[in-house]
């Protein structure tokens, strides 16, 4: 057991020598690693920020009914009766003018812009929910309340949120099929890394040999090499998408929270950060493994 | 400990090394290898020391057919065996010490054992003190001695030597069989090839004498 944990602390002082030995190099590699897979791993940030809007706000159909701003009470009270008795109505929500500038005042920035104003702009207004999500009922339902007195302007809403869902779902696709592409060309740059590192290290490797080294000990250096080196580029990676999203976001976050108030585009949760750091280190080891089992074999000691 | 059985190396353009060559040394014994350049001399060593393969026959070594070691054994094998070339196989990237500790970060040895097991080793060559120097700063002369201690640094139960005296001057030539006989006076199996008839008979030892690859003459001291 000490004898293995002396090899393996053996080969790990020489990986880092071999980082020394090519400081440039090695850097320039885990950037190019760091690189190809922050676009993945900003995409899916992305999409899991996204992911979180659309599941803040409610995916189930709803209709916005706005009345005119002359409505009445009365005029009100005879939407709603309309409303409680439409057999396609679940259920329905009314936000009275003072509700929703009060709501608008609070809620946003233009605050101070409405208390400017000399009376509130904002009409009464009914969310209704309805029984059915079917387009057709609810295209029906939409023309039908239009028909009501006072009624100024009636809208489908979260349509688009549902839209927002679907191309979230459809943006995991590609991030996974880009996943699994930029994957292996992470396995392809440690390979061609390793490769380069036994065509020079290849007397090295013969004298080893000569003096006892079995494979496992001649390996070793290069699978940490491999494993760190993966491992460095995922979290420079992670590093590069979480400075992207939040430089992208900037100009964003104000009306996102319109929608999510607790919306933090550089926060990763830890299951996602854990991944994006061990997945590289674990292609990078494998892609050394690959790489020094190949080329090993054709250097025997002469 | 090594044993050669109607020993056949054919290499690749049909040149046949060596030849039907059958001896064995025993344990603790100084064994020299003579013959012209061409001879077979150099085949003989790597074949003893698992570097190549017999065409036919068999080389068994510490009880081991060379041809049927998988690869981790065969390994295992050679870090009893110390190997002296005549070329040194030094690594001039690394200095003085990490050339001669080589072998025995290989078999896990502590820092401290293995410094100080290098210092010893260096010592009985003349190069302690020297440790922190690259090997390219070295003369020939020393180079080889690096060698020898690199060989020897692992106490290993064989030693095989192709040349070691080739790149030498009498003198040194002579002090490097001297430090060849000390290790074999405490037990260390030595096989050493040479094409210097003084050295040859400097301790009157056995000798296998190869002419174009046929083991020509046997003489024992």
């Amino acid at each position: 057991m000490t004898v293995w944990l002396r090899h393996q602390q053996d080969a790990l002082v020489r990986t880092l020598q071999r980082f020394g030995r090519t400081p440039l190099a090695t850097s320039l590699s885990i950037l190019v690693i760091a690189v190809t897979l922050a676009l993945p791993v900003g995409l899916y940030l992305a999409l899991l920020n996204l992911h979180g809007i659309a599941g803040r706000i409610n995916a189930e159909p709803q209709i916005s009914l706005f009345l005119a701003l002359e409505a009445t009470p009365s005029d009100v009270q005879a939407v709603e009766t309309r409303l409680k008795m439409h057999h396609a109505v679940a259920q329905f929500k009314f936000i009275s003018k003072e509700e929703a500038f009060e709501e608008m005042r609070t809620a946003t920035r233009f605050g101070d812009a409405l208390e400017a104003l000399d009376k509130n702009p904002l009409p009464d207004a009914f969310v209704i929910r309805s029984k059915s999500s079917d387009p057709a009922v609810l295209e029906a339902l939409r023309d039908d309340l239009a028909m009501l007195s006072k009624v100024e302007h009636i809208q489908l809403d979260s349509a688009w949120a549902k839209r927002l869902a679907d191309f979230s779902n459809a943006g995991e696709k590609v991030v996974l099929m880009l996943s699994v592409a930029l994957g292996a060309a992470l396995l392809a740059v440690t390979g061609n890394t390793i490769r380069l590192q036994i065509l020079t290290q290849r007397e090295e490797i013969e004298v080893g040999r000569l003096i006892g080294a079995s494979d496992d000990y001649v390996r070793r250096p290069y699978l940490y090499f491999g494993a760190l080196q993966g491992l460095l580029g995922g979290v420079l990676a992670l590093a590069l998408a979480v400075v992207g999203l939040l430089w992208l976001s900037t100009n964003l976050v104000e009306i996102i929270r319109v929608y999510a108030p607790d919306f933090r585009p550089g926060v990763v949760p830890w299951k996602t950060g854990a991944t994006v750091i061990v997945l590289p280190t674990i292609l990078g080891w494998l892609g050394a493994y690959a790489s020094v089992s190949m080329y090993l074999r054709q250097i025997r000691p002469r | 400990m090594i044993s050669f059985s109607n020993v056949t190396k054919r290499h690749s353009n049909s040149f046949e090394s060596l030849k039907g060559v059958s001896f064995e040394v025993g344990e603790g014994e100084l064994v020299i290898v003579t013959g012209h350049s061409g001879a077979g001399k150099s085949t003989l060593l790597k074949l003893a020391a698992g570097i190549e393969y017999p065409t036919s026959g068999s080389v068994i070594v510490a009880g081991q057919n060379i041809s049927r070691l998988r690869s981790q054994a065969l390994a295992i094998l050679r870090r009893n065996i110390g190997l002296i070339f005549q070329d040194h196989k030094l690594l001039f990237d690394r200095n003085v010490f990490e050339n001669v500790v080589l072998p025995l970060s290989i078999n896990g040895y502590s820092r401290a054992d293995a410094a100080r097991r290098v210092r010893a080793a260096l010592d009985k060559v003349g190069l302690l003190g020297r440790e922190k120097e690259n090997p390219i700063q070295l003369s020939g002369g020393e180079q080889q001695r690096l060698c020898i201690a690199r060989a020897i640094v692992n106490r290993p139960a064989i030693m095989i030597a192709d040349e070691p005296t080739g790149n030498l001057d009498a003198e040194y030539g002579g002090a490097i069989m001297d430090l060849f006989k000390s290790f074999n006076q405490v037990g260390v199996t030595m096989l050493i090839s040479t094409h210097d008839e003084a050295l040859a008979t400097r301790y009157n030892p056995r000798r296998l004498h190869l002419d174009k690859g046929k083991l020509a003459v046997e003489a024992i001291a």
